[in-house]
């Protein structure tokens, strides 16, 4: 019952989910014969498809791309499929209103997403195929602990952010951080706290 | 007419000697390539022969004619590996023993691709994945992940023509069994083009920090170590970087040739200096890759160099 009444009250505040599956956005934007993510120009044609998908929305969204079908995945394409698309949210981009979640991150995504994000200091939240999500890119220790409280709760409740989830003086700065930067979700009206994965599942049909 | 004497081995070492010989061309009128003593080749030799014969058309005027051996293993060996397709349009002819046409050598990754748009990349990327599977796995003893690794690599290098150099370019890749060097099979990748090379895409930039400084040694350091780029954009520079670091984690050797300059990254096993200056001045970008098999995967010395 209260589950349901929380997703009435984030429909009220109407997220959507904004499912990208990076092959078939390659196919579209660029070339349907091409199955792998490389090149520069082609990272930035995806790139710039899923912001303008996202400017299209009516409402604030969170992004799921989705890698799992992507074979190859190169340094220039993750620079800009992923660091750059980073930068743009995190600059306030398409409105200011979107998150993302990098989905179906397997191994050998691994290497060229750690570089991009270490060559610009940024972080993402990525899932693998096995569903668990992790932080990845250079982050202060006690911010990486903070955003791994958030991912384990799911949500916390508003009453209970400062009891349960700040332990340190510090930890209201650190998560102001992690929301500026996109990493976790804050409920506009509740003031809920939630991880990208928690509202993921919430926002799934 | 000109006449251009080629060295008899065409090789990643032998770069300095063939660009050498070209620079030597002076003035207008028909060159010859004389290449009939040419007794070895690779990918890079093959590659590195292609701009040479477009640098002498663009500065004679007129496509240099080329003559192969008459005889012996190299032009079948060549037209393999597509030589003599890539050549059409750059040398008037091409003299010599009439190729044989057959299947591809069975240690060919790569024949001979130009790199001119992004789809020429994609293409070669999807081309590669059956053979290097095959090469990687069977021949370099590679674990499976190495294709993938390969491929990023490959992708990256080409793509570095399409965003730098501002000209067509080309790939090759095959094996060798090194017996005598190194006791093992090695994977040699070639990449050139004629395009405006490190210090000319660097020049706007970084020249004026550099002062006196500046040359083209200078201009692939900082490429190479630092990670410049003419680019402001933080994302850029780190393909190099990323190569760099999986080619050392196979034990390989990296090499850049631009301008007058070669600046390397290089294991135990290869004695090329790690930077060079002074070398004979030639456009654009030539990189060399070597990529050794694992060493439990090294054979007796046979048959090879």
């Amino acid at each position: 019952m209260t589950e349901a009444r929380d997703r009435a009250q984030l429909d009220a505040f109407r997220v959507d989910a904004h499912a990208v599956d990076v092959r078939d956005l390659m196919a579209r934007t660029v070339a349907d014969l091409y199955s792998h993510l490389v090149t520069r120009p082609t990272g930035r044609a995806v790139r710039l498809a899923i912001e303008s998908q996202l400017e299209e929305l009516e409402r604030p969204a969170l992004s799921l791309v989705d890698f799992s079908s992507v074979a190859i995945l190169d340094y220039s394409c993750a620079d800009e499929v992923v660091a750059k698309l980073l930068l743009v949210l995190r600059s306030g981009g398409v409105g200011g209103r979107a998150w993302v979640l990098f989905r179906g991150i397997r191994e050998f995504h691994r290497d060229p997403i750690e570089a991009v994000l270490e060559r610009h200091r940024i972080q993402a939240v990525l899932q693998g195929e096995g569903g668990g999500s992790e932080l990845m890119g250079p982050a202060d220790p006690r911010d990486r602990s903070l955003w791994s409280r958030v991912e384990a709760a799911g949500r916390v409740e508003a009453s209970r952010v400062p009891g349960s989830l700040l332990e340190a003086p510090d930890d209201e700065e650190r998560l102001r951080r992690l929301l500026d930067h996109r990493l976790v979700f804050r409920h506009p009206h509740k003031g809920d706290i939630l991880a990208l994965s928690a509202l993921s599942r919430e926002l799934a049909p | 007419m000109n006449v251009v004497e080629i060295p008899p081995s065409l090789d990643y070492r032998s770069l300095d000697r063939l660009f050498q010989v070209a620079g030597s061309v002076d003035g207008d009128g028909k060159v010859l390539l004389d290449a009939r003593h040419l007794r070895w080749v690779d990918p890079m030799g093959m590659i590195g022969l292609l701009g040479v014969g477009q640098n002498l058309r663009d500065r004679t005027g007129e496509a240099p004619i080329l003559h192969l051996p008459d005889g012996g293993d190299v032009p079948g060996y060549m037209a393999r590996m597509g030589f003599h397709e890539r050549g059409e349009g750059i040398f008037a002819s091409i003299q010599g023993a009439a190729p044989r046409r057959g299947a591809r050598p069975s240690d060919v990754l790569l024949e001979i691709t130009t790199i001119s748009e992004n789809r020429h990349v994609h293409e070669l990327v999807e081309r590669v994945q059956n053979r290097a599977g095959i090469i990687l796995s069977r021949t370099l003893k590679y674990p499976p992940s190495a294709v993938v690794q390969f491929s990023v690599i490959l992708s990256e290098v080409c793509g570095n023509i399409l965003e730098h150099a501002e000209a067509p370019g080309w790939v090759a890749a095959q094996t060798y069994q090194w017996s005598k060097r190194l006791g093992r099979q090695v994977l040699v990748v070639a990449v050139g083009d004629l395009g405006r090379g490190f210090r000319g895409s660097l020049t706007p930039e970084y020249a004026g920090r550099y002062g006196d400084r500046w040359s083209d040694a200078t201009a692939l350091e900082a490429a190479f170590i630092h990670g410049l780029t003419r680019f402001p954009d933080q994302g850029r520079g780190h393909g190099i970087q990323q190569m760099r670091k999986q080619v050392r984690r196979w034990d390989g050797v990296m090499a850049v040739r631009s301008g007058a300059a070669r600046i390397a990254d290089v294991p135990d096993w290869e004695d090329l200096p790690p930077l060079e200056d002074g070398l004979p001045p030639f456009p654009g970008a030539w990189i060399t890759l070597l990529l050794p098999a694992a060493p439990e995967a090294g054979r007796p010395a046979e048959a090879g160099r």
